[in-house]
C-alpha cells in the first residue's frame, strides 16, 4: 500500500496516478472532509480512484504503507512530520511534493542584524524529514504538473530527485504511465528550489497578465525570472542545472501561462486591485508563492543578492508600490550582461 | 613547580581491562588463524572484482595494474618492498599478452587465475603480523619509558627515573565518554575516528587505547612507516595493517576495503585516521576520507544479512578529538598549506619522521617540555550517523529506540545496495564532521590566537590572507586593553555555544579574564623558537610569528565567530 498524506488538488492528482497500479492510503487531516471524501468520493473537482482508500489516522499511513508521499502546504509540513515521525522507521521513503520553504524560529528568537536569517532557520521540506524523523531515504517529485491537466489525463511529465537511486526508481515505478514520464535527478535541494523559487515568478506573471502588458512582456519576465532563480538558488546552496531541466524552466513556463496555478492567480488578483488580504483569504489553497517571496527577501539581506523581481514584489505586498508603478520602476533597473551564471 | 600543582587537581581514575583473557580478544584470534583469514579476503575481494560492473574489461584492468606497478617499482622503490616484485609483475605481464591469441573463454579463465593470483598476493602484503608477546612488551614499554622519561624531565634527578611521582595521565587528559566507549566495546565492535593534528596522535591514541583498558585496535599504516624498523616493530605488534598509498589501482584499493571489512565483521575494534592526513592549516577536518568508513557500513549490513551464522554485533564509531596547546610540526605544516593554497604548486610531503633518532628526539621534546594534552572522547553514533546508548541501542532525536537493520531493509528485506551505502557514507562523515566540532575543546591558547588574527585581519581588512601575513612588525601590536576588550567578548560567545552543546571548553576558560590571558600566552605554541604571541614591556600583546599565529586561529573555524569580528 503507497501512502499520499494530504488531500488538496495536487495530492489527490497524484493519488490518482498511483492508484492506476497500487492500492492508495489517502491521509485527509480535517475530520469532517475525510467524512465526505469517502461519501461523495470526489475532491478537489477530481474523481477518486476505486483503489484510494481514504483515512483521518496519520499513524494508519506509516503502518501500512513503506513508501509515503507528503503533499501538504509547507506552512504544516513541519507539525505533520512531528506528528507523523513517532510512527516512521529508517525502512520508509518519503517522497514529498511540497513546493515552499520552511520557517523555523526558536520560540523568542528575534531576527535582526545581530542574528540574521539563514538557511539554518530556512529549511526545504526534505530538510525537514530529515531534521523531525529518523527516515534517511527522501525525495521530491517537482515539474510542470498541473493537477486539472493531469486529471484529465493530458501528457505530462515529473521529476523525482533524490540522493538515493533506489527512491528514483520507487518513484518512478510508481508514477510512470503511458500519459506520464517520470525523470530522475540526483540534486535534491536543487530539483527542491526549482519548485519553490518559480512560484515567485509565476506571481508577477499573473500580474503582469492582469495589466495586460502583453506577450513580449511576460516573455521578459519568464526569461529574467529564470535568471533570478538561478541566482537566488545558487545563494541558497543548488546550482544551476536543475534550473534548466523539466522541473526548472519546465514548471516556470507552465506555471506562468496558466490560469490554473494557484500563484499566477495571486498575481492576477492583485493587478486586478484587489489586496493581497483579500486574495489569501477568499484563495481556496495556499499560494506558497506568497510566503516565499517574503522568506526570500529577508535572506537576500543576509547572503548580500540582488533579487529585484521579488524585491518588488514584495513592495507591492506590503502596499509601498503599485502594480502599476512596479512595471516602470522594473525597467528601469540597471541590468548589464543578460546571462552570467553559465 | 607546576606539576605538583597538577597532581593535586585531579582524582586519578584507574581503569581495568574490560577483557581479562587476552587470547579472546578479537585481534588475537585473527592473528592465530592469519592464513585463514588471509584466505578469506582474498576471496571475497576476488568476487567483488568479478562482480561488480565496471567500465574497463578485466584485461584492461590487469594491464593497466600490471604496468603501474613496473613503473612504481622502477620509480619509487622502497626498502621495505619484497625482492621478488620486479620479476613477479615482468612475469604477469608476459602472462597477459600471452592470452592474446587464446580463445575468448579459455582467456578469460586465464585473466581469472592472473587476477586471482595479485589478489591473494595483495591480501598476504596487507594483513599485519599481530604478536600477543611483542603487544605486552611494547606495551609496558611504552608506558613505563614516557613515564619514566617525563619524571626524570619534570622532577629533575636521575633518581626520579624510579620514582612512581608522575604518571603519563597527569599529563594527558581523557575527557568525555570514557565509560561509554568501555560499555561498547563489550558488546560490539569500535571504530575510533580522531581528529588528526600532529605525528603524535597514532602514539597519543595507542596510549588511550590502552590507558582506557580496552583491547588492542588495528588500523591501517601508511607502509612507509615500517620503513624504519623501530616503527615496523612497534606497528606489527600493535595490531596495524600496511596500507601502501603508492598503489592507487582498483584491485589494491578493492582488497584493502575487503580486509578492514572482514577484521571488523569478525569484530575487530579499529582505528581510521578519517582525514587521511594530518590537518596542514590546522582546521579541523571537513571533508573525510569516506573509503574506509564505507567499510564500516559495509560490514554492518553484512552482519545483519548472515544473523543466522553470526552473533549480530553492532559497529559503534566513536568520534575522538585531540587537543594540544602547542603542535610540533605546525610550522612546516602551515607552511605546506600556504604553499599549496597560495600557488597552486605541487609540493612534496615532508616527511619529519624518518629516522629512529628523530622520532626519538621528537618524543622527548614532547614529554619534557610540553605543556597538557587534552583527548576528548565523543558519544558513538551508529553507521549512520544516529546517537547509540550505553547499552548499544541507536536512539532517534528524541531518544526513541531505533532499529538499525531498517535503514538496510527495502520491502522487508535487508538488501545490497550499494549507492545507497554510499550516500549513507556521506552522510556518516557529515555527522562525524558534525561531532568532532561539538567535541573539540576551545583552549585558552586557541581563543587567543584567534582574537589576535581577527583583530589584525579586521584593522587591514582591505588586504588578502597572504599580504596580511607579510605585514612588517610594527603593525603586529594590539593594544592590550582593545584585546582584553575582544578576548572577553570571544570567551562570552564561546560559552553561549558551548551553552548549546556544540562545543567544549577547557577547564580555564571559567577563570577570569586576565587569568584566561596569562594561561593563554603561556602555553600557545609554547615551545616554538618563536611563539606566536608574546607581550611587550608596556603590555601590549605582539604578534611574532603570523603563520603560526594563522595556524592556531583555523583551530576555531567552523562555529561562526569569524562572522563577528
Amino acid at each position: 500500500m503507497i501512502g499520499v498524506v494530504g488531500a488538496g488538488s495536487f495530492g489527490t492528482a497524484i493519488a490518482n496516478i498511483i492508484a492506476d497500479r497500487n492500492p492508495v492510503l489517502l491521509f485527509v487531516r480535517d475530520k469532517d472532509k475525510a467524512a465526505r471524501i469517502e461519501q461523495t468520493r470526489r475532491n478537489s473537482n477530481q474523481a477518486i480512484h476505486p483503489n484510494i482508500t481514504i483515512t483521518n489516522n496519520i499513524q494508519q499511513v506509516a503502518e501500512q504503507c513503506e513508501v509515503i508521499f507528503p503533499i501538504i502546504p509547507s506552512a504544516n509540513f513541519r507539525s505533520m512530520m512531528v506528528q507523523l515521525a513517532p510512527f516512521l522507521k529508517p525502512y520508509h521513503i518519503l517522497i514529498h511534493g511540497t513546493k515552499g520553504l520552511d520557517l523555523n524560529l526558536s520560540p523568542n528568537e528575534v531576527i535582526g542584524k545581530q542574528n540574521p536569517l539563514t538557511r539554518k532557520h530556512v529549511k526545504t521540506m526534505s530538510e525537514v524529514i530529515r531534521e523531525e524523523s529518523c527516515v534517511l531515504r527522501v525525495g521530491c517529485l517537482a515539474g510542470p504538473n498541473l493537477a486539472k491537466e493531469i486529471e484529465e489525463h493530458q501528457p505530462a511529465a515529473t521529476v523525482v530527485a533524490s540522493h538515493f537511486e533506489e527512491v528514483i526508481d520507487i518513484g518512478q515505478k510508481l508514477l510512470k504511465s503511458e500519459r506520464f514520464l517520470v525523470y530522475g535527478s540526483n540534486d535534491l535541494i536543487g530539483i527542491e528550489l526549482c519548485g519553490i523559487l518559480k512560484n515567485i515568478i509565476a506571481i508577477a506573471a499573473g500580474a503582469i497578465s492582469g495589466m495586460k502588458l502583453g506577450e513580449n512582456s511576460k516573455a521578459l519576465l519568464i526569461s529574467r525570472g529564470l535568471v533570478e532563480m538561478i541566482h537566488i538558488g545558487k545563494a541558497l546552496g543548488g546550482n544551476t542545472h536543475a534550473f534548466l531541466g523539466l522541473a526548472g524552466v519546465g514548471d516556470l513556463v507552465a506555471t506562468c501561462t496558466s490560469k490554473l496555478s494557484r500563484n499566477y492567480t495571486a498575481g492576477f488578483r492583485l493587478a486586478q486591485g484587489e489586496s493581497l488580504e483579500e486574495i489569501v483569504n477568499t484563495m481556496e489553497e495556499v499560494a506558497e508563492g506568497v510566503n516565499t517571496v517574503k522568506i526570500v527577501n529577508v535572506l537576500a539581506e543576509s547572503y548580500d543578492f540582488r533579487c529585484p523581481i521579488t524585491e518588488t514584489l514584495l513592495k507591492i505586498f506590503e502596499g509601498k508600490m503599485s502594480v502599476k508603478e512596479s512595471h516602470s520602476f522594473f525597467m528601469k533597473f540597471p541590468f548589464r550582461t543578460e546571462i552570467d551564471f553559465i | 613547580m607546576r606539576p605538583i600543582v597538577l597532581r593535586k587537581r585531579r582524582k586519578k581514575t584507574k581503569y581495568k581491562p574490560i577483557l581479562k583473557d587476552t587470547k579472546s580478544w578479537p585481534v588475537v584470534q585473527m592473528a592465530k588463524k592469519r592464513s585463514e583469514f588471509v584466505d578469506l579476503v582474498f576471496e571475497e575481494s576476488y568476487e567483488n572484482l568479478i562482480d561488480s560492473p565496471r567500465g574497463k574489461s578485466l584485461r584492461e584492468e590487469l594491464e593497466t595494474t600490471v604496468y603501474r606497478e613496473i613503473q612504481r617499482i622502477k620509480n619509487n622503490p622502497w626498502k621495505i618492498d619484497p625482492k621478488d616484485e620486479k620479476e613477479y609483475f615482468e612475469n604477469l605481464q608476459k602472462r597477459i599478452a600471452d592470452t592474446d591469441n587464446l580463445p575468448e573463454e579459455e582467456a578469460s579463465s586465464k585473466l581469472k587465475e592472473i587476477l586471482k593470483n595479485i589478489t591473494r598476493r595483495y591480501a598476504d602484503e596487507i594483513a599485519g603480523n599481530f604478536r600477543q608477546s611483542r603487544y605486552r612488551f611494547s606495551r609496558t614499554l611504552i608506558t613505563i619509558g614516557f613515564a619514566r622519561l617525563l619524571n626524570a624531565a619534570r622532577v629533575r634527578g636521575p633518581w626520579s627515573l624510579f620514582s612512581n611521582q608522575l604518571d603519563l595521565d597527569d599529563k594527558i587528559h581523557v575527557v568525555g565518554e570514557n565509560d561509554q566507549i568501555r560499555k561498547l566495546a563489550r558488546i560490539g565492535t569500535v571504530v575510533m575516528v580522531p581528529t588528526h593534528f600532529s605525528n603524535l596522535d597514532s602514539p597519543l591514541i595507542g596510549w588511550v587505547i590502552q590507558y582506557l583498558g580496552l583491547p588492542p585496535f588495528i588500523y591501517g599504516a601508511g607502509l612507509n612507516l615500517f620503513n624504519v624498523k623501530i616503527f615496523a616493530y612497534f606497528m606489527n605488534s600493535l595490531g596495524a595493517y600496511k596500507v601502501d598509498r603508492r598503489k592507487k589501482n582498483l584491485i589494491y584499493l578493492e582488497t584493502l576495503k575487503t580486509y578492514s571489512t572482514i577484521a571488523l565483521r569478525e569484530g575487530c575494534h579499529s582505528l581510521f585516521f578519517p582525514g587521511g592526513t594530518r590537518s596542514r592549516s590546522g582546521k579541523i577536518e571537513k571533508s573525510l576520507k569516506l573509503g574506509l568508513l564505507g567499510t564500516a557500513i559495509e560490514a554492518q549490513r553484512q552482519i545483519y544479512q548472515n544473523e543466522d551464522n553470526l552473533k549480530s554485533r553492532k559497529i559503534f564509531i566513536v568520534p575522538v578529538t585531540t587537543n594540544y596547546h602547542f603542535v610540533l610540526e605546525a610550522p612546516s605544516l602551515i607552511n605546506d598549506y600556504l604553499k599549496s593554497k597560495g600557488q597552486q604548486r605541487y609540493y612534496v610531503e615532508a616527511d619529519e619522521f624518518t629516522s629512529s633518532y628523530r622520532i626519538s628526539k621528537f618524543l622527548l621534546k614532547f614529554f619534557t617540555r610540553g605543556s597538557g594534552v587534552s583527548v576528548s572522547i565523543g558519544r558513538a553514533i551508529d553507521v549512520v550517523g544516529n546517537y547509540v546508548d550505553d547499552h548499544g541501542n541507536s536512539i532517534d532525536k528524541k531518544g526513541a529506540h531505533i532499529d538499525l537493520r531498517d535503514y538496510f531493509r527495502s520491502e522487508g528485506e535487508i538488501t545490497e545496495d550499494s549507492q545507497r551505502e554510499q550516500e549513507y557514507n556521506r552522510i556518516l562523515g557529515k555527522r562525524i564532521v558534525e561531532e568532532f566540532h561539538k567535541n573539540n575543546r576551545v583552549l585558552s591558547s586557541h581563543l587567543l590566537a584567534f582574537t589576535a588574527f581577527r583583530m589584525i585581519g579586521k584593522r587591514f581588512s582591505h588586504l588578502d590572507l597572504y599580504s596580511l601575513l607579510r605585514l612588517p612588525d610594527e603593525d603586529l601590536r594590539i593594544e592590550y586593553c582593545l584585546f582584553r576588550e575582544k578576548v572577553e567578548f570571544f570567551v562570552k560567545e564561546v560559552m553561549a555555544i558551548h551553552e548549546r552543546g556544540e562545543v567544549g571548553i577547557g577547564d580555564h576558560l571559567k577563570d577570569d579574564i586576565d587569568d584566561i590571558i596569562k594561561h593563554g600566552l603561556r602555553n600557545l605554541g609554547m615551545y616554538h623558537p618563536e611563539p606566536p604571541l608574546g607581550r611587550a614591556k608596556n603590555g601590549d600583546i605582539v604578534v611574532q610569528n603570523m603563520n603560526l599565529l594563522y595556524f592556531y586561529h583555523n583551530r576555531l573555524l567552523g562555529y561562526d565567530l569569524e562572522k563577528l569580528l
